[in-house]
């Protein structure tokens, strides 16, 4: 009995320290030193286990916003707005704030799916299988559908039975090495991007 | 223009745009501007937060935008507002256009030049009296020319400025036509079609006009719900011509905002995947125009006046880059090796192609078609039909699943075991996962570090294509195919690091930025290149982008510390030459002082002789504001522009308030119906844009004008929280957790009208698909009075789907493929449906008629198909292109079948290539550019007759 008086006891003194309004009422301000208490006192930043920072840019709209992305060991703890930033000042907006869940989102695919003609399900293969595969059929399709002349005798050099779609979200180092190749290499003319539509 | 040039505007329209919602951080600087003082309007079909945060809101019906400018522009004209000084130095107002030109108002809703039969416009026309002037933009230019403009650009000389009349009494001048074209755009017809109250109207146009001149500018901010019609382009220039009769171009505070939707969608136009495009605005070969030597080309496409003089060099070094050494003057800088275009080769019509076998393999780049793509069913009859796909993206979307959930499975038209597609899904890597550029909505590149290390087999797009190219190149080392030359005269030697390999994006950025070829010094300005082959450039645009080796101002992170001194040029890079500001040269007046002291940016500075000021002046840095062309001297490029010409990228340096050329559907906007609207047109007899690209066929029907059976206006838009058809935020925990479903919003009137409550089930369809999808009741959206009667507009958010955390039916589903005749962007934002109450029964969902398989046609029945084409000449829209395409790669396809895994000897090989070629041009005929071109075609049908004929 005693034992659990001192424990009410305790708690009302525990909460009586940390209670923040009479230290308002005393003058302290409620945005820092009377808005502590004994937990938040042993609370530390999550960016303190970050072992590297590094600036990067919104995925999302083409606002353009910048990011800092913390990271442990090669792996993201926390994402937030770069506040030297011109643009945003350090603010994101809710996709933006939330970048940390698209890096480490359970959903996301970590190996190669490989569905075969007619199945009826994804099978896990090696991405250098993958690779091999994926370039012998580019090949066998490319020279299948290609054209070199049309009947009237002009030079097209091209193929329409390959076509590449891409989402605006690809770097312009990647957009460029896709044109270059499927365009200036294989002779593909349907080259597209979200970027039209 | 730049995002934090908004802070300095005294109005700001939006409009096409949510914002407040959807580009919530480029708003602060519309907060920032209304907190000193600026006009903020919001014209929308609904009321949103941007609404909210705005002094006015002006509800339209969507798909009206063109009536709500053209009201404005008349209103400007009628009470003489325009910007008098700057309008008359700045602007083609005072052109005198040809007298064959006739307007929509004398041809009901045409202008001259429309050729009925083949869909499309000649431009003759619409020319300046005595000289026809080519288009602006390289990117144009391959799009464009159809036989007769050919012959009237053929000689691209230019003796004299064209002819003006700065009285502006010319009856063709550009001021009369102006005048006499929104004449009927009055405030009350302006009532009548887009449903705002007149009083709100006027408004409007009060604040726009009262802040715009001297010392006063407006912008105007718009994102897809203006290019996602098939007025869009149109639309767009609606707007320009307010703010070139306002002054509000080139100077802080004023201009266009386009707010663009994803990271790089800039980017990917600037470096573009696109299919009409190379690197930076150059336009890609086309089969069908005087393209076949490089030589041709440059003396086609070459404009003899403005910047666009220089295009033999940026396409020259662009060469240079992507063939190398093997690229000499001798071989025409390997300019056959570029593949060339046979007519539309862009999302829209790949769609359609490819639901008619014509594409066999696809790859699929972080793009999710199922869900972004109009017509979402036929995109996936498309993908069933597809011989391989691969998907590289960092979720399993839509697209890479649709074989075992997708909508055709669901509702039985096919199992899984039917359909033969073989799909590859790659893992692909976020951002802070590698190293590389983006471009922002205002031209600003910036660089972004890689941080973390991909885990598995996540990797970069770069890596994919870098290690698909290096195992090409080895797959094709040994050939001596002429055809195989282009892959193995590739320069492709990219460095590769750590234990992934992952190729140096930095290596790549600098063979974009250029580079003299002998010493593979990197140049600091696109002044630098030169089209004899010394120089290599892979964007002429982004040079100067890492003038040296060690500098990469794509990755500078130096701010302006107070006030804008700099523009902020130590952020990043802006293309071009890290500009901020494009055409900055008309922030100052004539004579080169700052219109006023509060809008000043560049001036001219006589003392020293150059341009001075907050940004890179957007001008010959040395050419004096009194500098007038020697005409008498046939002057070229910027020579022939005067030290007040401010539009250097124009052939004649001047804002277009008429656009002679580089439009397909006119020099001016006009208010046409969408393609699908609940009324008729009340302004001219003429329904809907006459260019528009149109494809009817079984699964894409459009509705007929006030369709009883599809009574609403329907609109999509995305969520603050759910961005695009990219599967990322609905994967991501907390965006999904706050947006966890799809809903259809739905005005309280009508839901009373059909006895709906709130979440009730609702079915949405057209003649494309139904979805169900719950109710969401809210007055954001409000009955319109249109022409006198109620118009109902419903809307839905397009960025749900069946995977993820938040899922629901695609709104796609309802919409139909057709496109803008400029740019073939789909149309989302303004078509027509029907709601009922209740949910998709089995018995609803109507299946689509199971597709018989495609028998193999005998070459007899094919060369039919073809004779019938070349009998009827049928319009784009006829189903006999399609049947005829079918049937060809039906055919192709039994051939291939005989020859299986087998290597196919040579005389197989050249078969194919004369059928491939068939192909080519019918499908070049089937999507032109420009009208059909019936020649290609016949002596493709004799090439089949001959091919057929030996066996």
């Amino acid at each position: 009995m005693p034992r659990m008086r001192r424990k009410i006891a305790d708690r009302v003194q525990g909460f009586m320290n940390d209670w923040s309004l009479p230290r308002q009422f005393a003058g302290e301000s409620p945005y820092s030193t009377a808005a502590q208490s004994t937990q938040s006192k042993t609370l530390r930043p999550r960016l303190e286990d970050a072992d590297t920072v590094g600036t990067s840019i919104c995925p999302f709209c083409a606002v353009g916003c910048s990011q800092l992305v913390y990271a442990k060991k090669g792996r993201p703890i926390h994402v937030e707005g770069d506040p030297r930033s011109p643009i945003n000042q350090g603010t994101l907006c809710p996709k933006g704030a939330g970048t940390l869940g698209l890096l480490t989102s359970p959903l996301r695919l970590n190996y190669v799916q490989y569905r075969a003609p007619h199945s009826t399900k994804w099978e896990r293969k090696p991405l250098d299988w993958a690779m091999e595969r994926i370039a012998q059929i580019t090949k066998r399709t490319r020279d299948e559908t290609f054209t070199h002349t049309l009947p009237d005798g002009s030079a097209v050099n091209h193929t329409l039975g390959i076509a590449s779609i891409g989402g605006a979200t690809m770097d312009n180092e990647e957009n460029y090495l896709i044109k270059k190749f499927f365009g200036g290499g294989l002779g593909m003319v349907g080259i597209e991007n979200q970027a039209r539509i | 223009m730049q995002l934090w040039s908004l802070a300095h505007a005294d109005c700001i329209v939006i409009m096409g745009s949510n914002m407040a919602e959807n580009h919530p951080v480029g708003f602060r600087f519309v907060t920032q501007a209304k907190q000193r003082g600026a006009t903020i309007i919001h014209v929308d079909p609904r009321f949103t937060r941007t609404s909210a945060l705005s002094d006015t809101y002006a509800p339209i019906r969507s798909g009206t935008d063109i009536a709500f400018l053209g009201g404005i522009i008349r209103y400007i004209l009628a009470d003489d507002l325009w910007f008098r000084e700057w309008v008359m130095a700045y602007t083609n107002i005072a052109a005198v256009i040809t007298y064959k030109y006739k307007g929509p108002e004398d041809l009901e809703g045409y202008f001259s030049g429309f050729r009925d039969k083949d869909g499309c416009y000649n431009v003759e026309n619409w020319q300046p009296a005595g000289e026809p002037e080519p288009s602006p933009l390289a990117e144009h230019h391959a799009g464009h020319h159809t036989s007769t403009t050919e012959t009237l650009f053929g000689a691209r000389k230019s003796h004299h400025p064209p002819p003006e009349d700065p009285t502006l009494h010319d009856p063709n001048c550009v001021y009369q036509i102006l005048k006499r074209h929104y004449e009927r755009y009055t405030p009350e017809a302006v009532e009548r079609i887009t449903g705002c109250p007149r009083d709100t109207f006027l408004r409007v146009c009060e604040a726009l006009t009262s802040n715009s001149g001297r010392d006063r500018t407006s912008s105007f901010c718009y994102a897809v719900g203006w290019t996602h019609h098939e007025t869009g382009v149109q639309i767009i220039r609606a707007c320009c011509i307010i703010q070139s009769l306002l002054g509000n171009m080139g100077r802080p505070g004023g201009g266009i905002m386009a707010l663009r939707g994803h990271c790089s969608i800039q980017g990917s136009t600037d470096i573009p995947t696109l299919y009409n495009m190379l690197p930076t605005y150059l336009p890609q070969p086309n089969a069908h125009k005087p393209h076949h030597s490089l030589k041709d080309l440059l003396e086609a496409e070459t404009v003899p006046t403005g910047w666009w003089h220089n295009f033999p060099k940026y396409f020259v070094s662009l060469l240079k880059a992507w063939y190398g050494d093997n690229a000499t003057p001798d071989n025409e800088f390997c300019f056959s090796y570029l593949p060339k275009l046979t007519g539309d080769h862009s999302q829209l019509p790949i769609s359609l192609a490819t639901c008619d076998g014509v594409t066999r393999g696809m790859f699929v780049f972080g793009q999710n078609p199922v869900v972004g793509s109009v017509n979402s069913d036929l995109i996936e009859r498309g993908l069933a039909k597809l011989e391989w796909l691969v998907v590289r993206d960092s979720f399993e979307t839509e697209t890479a699943s649709f074989w075992k959930k997708g909508r055709l499975v669901q509702r039985g038209e096919l199992r899984p075991e039917d359909i033969s597609t073989e799909i590859f899904l790659l893992p692909a890597c976020a951002p802070a996962e590698k190293d590389g550029t983006l471009t922002n909505t205002g031209r600003l590149v910036q660089w972004h570090d890689k941080i973390l290390e991909p885990v598995g087999d996540n990797r970069s797009d770069l890596w994919f294509m870098v290690h698909l190219g290096n195992r090409l190149k080895q797959l094709y080392a040994d050939s001596t195919e002429a055809r195989d030359r282009p892959i193995q005269a590739l320069t492709w030697d990219y460095r590769l690091r750590g234990k992934q390999q992952e190729p140096d994006a930095l290596q790549v950025l600098q063979e974009i930025n250029g580079c003299t070829w002998a010493d593979k010094k990197l140049v600091a300005s696109f002044q630098e290149l030169k089209d004899d082959g010394s120089t290599a450039c892979g964007g002429w645009l982004y040079a100067g982008i890492t003038p040296s080796a060690d500098h990469n101002q794509a990755r500078a992170r130096q701010p302006d510390a107070i006030g804008m001194e700099t523009n902020h040029r130590g952020w990043g890079f802006a293309w071009p030459s890290n500009r901020r500001e494009m055409y900055n040269r008309a922030s100052a007046d004539p004579e080169g002082r700052p219109w006023s002291e509060a809008k000043r940016l560049v001036w001219w500075n006589d003392a020293e002789g150059k341009w001075d000021g907050n940004d890179v002046p957007d001008f010959v840095e040395t050419k004096p504001p009194g500098y007038r062309p020697d005409w008498s001297k046939n002057p070229q490029g910027m020579e022939a522009l005067a030290g007040t010409d401010p539009f250097i990228m124009v052939p004649h340096g001047r804002s277009q308030i008429f656009v002679p050329s580089g439009l397909k559907d006119g020099p001016l906007p006009v208010h046409y119906e969408p393609m699908e609207s609940p009324i008729a047109n009340p302004l001219y007899k003429r329904q809907v844009d006459p260019a528009t690209k149109t494809w009817p066929r079984p699964g894409n029907e459009y509705h007929a004008p006030a369709d009883p059976r599809f009574p609403y206006v329907f609109t999509t838009y995305r969520l603050t929280e759910l961005h695009c058809g990219g599967l990322s935020t609905r994967a991501m925990p907390h965006t999904a957790e706050l947006q966890p479903e799809a809903f259809v919003e739905v005005p309280p009137e009508l839901a009373q009208e059909k006895g709906v409550a709130q979440l009730d089930w609702v079915v949405l369809s057209t003649l494309r698909g139904e979805i169900e999808v719950k109710a969401m009741i809210t007055d954001r959206l409000r009955p319109f009075t249109i022409d006198g009667r109620t118009v109902y507009q419903i809307g839905m958010p397009w960025v749900f789907g069946w995977e993820g955390y938040a899922r629901g039916d695609i709104a796609n589903v309802l919409l139909a493929i057709f496109g803008d005749a400029n740019t073939s962007i789909h149309s989302t934002k303004a078509l027509t449906c029907n709601l009922r109450k209740g949910r998709l029964g089995g018995s609803a969902s109507q299946p689509m008629p199971k597709t018989p398989p495609v028998k193999a046609p005998s070459g007899q029945e094919v060369l039919r198909r073809i004779d019938k084409l070349l009998a009827d000449k049928p319009d784009r829209i006829g189903h006999d292109f399609s049947a005829a395409t079918i049937a060809l790669c039906a055919y192709r396809g039994a051939l291939l079948h005989q020859t299986g895994n087998a290597a196919p000897a040579q005389k197989d090989v050249e078969r194919m290539n004369q059928l491939n070629s068939v192909i080519s041009v019918v499908y070049g005929t089937h999507y032109p550019i420009g009208g059909p071109k019936w020649e290609p075609l016949e002596k493709a049908r004799e090439r089949f007759a001959s091919l057929i004929a030996e066996d």
